[in-house]
């Protein structure tokens, strides 16, 4: 199936804000990412500011792609969890609804238990967000008139304008 | 599938490099990447083998500039040429809003073209989208080789519809710009019709 167009507003970051800023208290994680199938950064909070968060989403993407290719071999429909452990950092990623994925980095801080436990949680809770918000995409439906129904070719052109 | 981000004024969209193996597609990207100012690029990764062959694909984030007050950034990937990586093809192709098929110009690799394109065709409907329904663009590289098919015939083997088509060699830059210009136009272009 192909998939709808994805707008987001302030309104639905701001649920998701409150979703993620408790679960990187409660899992005592070093960051938290939501990152949408696609591999576009949706949301993140935490003190890795200095991470390059566009690689980090294309990535997660890519590996949640290729771990789901791997499920449907074994005929699964797909991994919900997976985990990468490292030496100092690892990392949490758990499959939201059908179109997100939550990604918690923690160190030596945490411990795999405690993620899990408040990543699940969590998820759910997003995964809820994502549903309303798909809702809404699709209730509004394509063509809706809005900001760029009308955009002319010449403002396209002056994108490209060396 | 674009993403819109009214919070931050972005729109976020996807841009698939496909073609046979050898054909180019990393160079185009590493020729874009290299051309860039580096304000507008992020950080170009690529999931390759030790012999530089692409293992699973190769990314790079731009930004193009601002409509309508909202960022304009595009995802270019490109995917693994070699036939037996197919899955993986299928997989990067999720949320693809429109694509350039680097086709290579040399003789003997006419079949490869018509091969990877049908594949292209094939692993798109498996999304649920069609060649004909997405914004593309073909591009003829290595145009600088000796033994190239004329243009025409390449035309008429790859492109009877018509899409948009540039003559490159991706390793001098020739026609890099002016296929990705075209396809990210084609992208935009498509906006008008789902609104947003």
């Amino acid at each position: 199936m192909s998939e709808s167009q994805f707008v987001m507003h302030e309104g639905d970051f701001l649920a998701i804000q409150k979703v993620i800023d408790p679960l990187l208290k409660n899992a005592r994680a070093r960051g938290v990412f939501v990152v949408d199938r696609v591999g576009q950064l949706i949301r993140q909070t935490g003190e890795m500011s200095n991470l390059d968060t566009t690689s980090l989403a294309s990535l997660t993407a890519g590996c949640v792609a290729a771990t789901g290719g791997l499920a449907q071999l074994l005929g699964e429909e797909e991994f919900p969890t997976h985990v990468h452990q490292g030496e100092r950092d690892s990392l949490h990623m758990t499959l939201v609804g059908g179109r997100g994925i939550l990604v918690v980095v923690f160190d030596q801080r945490s411990s795999l238990g405690l993620v899990r436990l408040r990543a699940r949680k969590a998820s759910t809770q997003l995964a809820t967000i994502f549903e309303a918000i798909k809702k809404k995409c699709e209730a509004e439906g394509p063509g809706n008139g809005k900001t760029f129904a009308d955009i002319s070719d010449d403002e396209i052109d002056n994108l490209f304008s060396d | 599938m674009s993403f819109i981000n009214y919070a931050a004024r972005e729109i976020n969209c996807k841009i698939v490099y496909y073609g046979p193996g050898l054909c180019g597609k990393t160079t185009n990207l590493q020729y874009v990447y290299a051309r860039t100012n580096p304000d507008l690029k992020g950080k170009m990764i690529s999931l390759a083998t030790e012999t530089e062959r692409t293992l699973f694909f190769d990314f790079l984030p731009l930004a193009l500039g601002e409509i309508r007050g909202f960022k304009a950034r595009f995802h270019l990937y490109t995917v693994p040429g070699q036939v037996f990586y197919d899955a993986s093809r299928k997989l990067i192709l999720k949320g693809v809003d429109g694509a350039v098929f680097v086709a290579d110009s040399q003789e003997e690799r006419m079949e490869a073209n018509i091969e990877s394109l049908e594949n292209l065709q094939t692993n798109l409907i498996e999304h649920g989208l069609e060649l004909g329904k997405i914004p593309w663009v073909m591009q003829y590289n290595k145009r600088d080789l000796p033994n190239v098919t004329p243009i025409e015939e390449m035309r008429r083997q790859l492109n009877p519809t018509g899409v948009p088509e540039f003559e490159a060699c991706a390793t001098t830059g020739e026609g890099v710009f002016e296929t990705l210009k075209a396809t990210a136009k084609g992208v935009l272009s498509d906006l008008r019709k789902v609104g947003a």
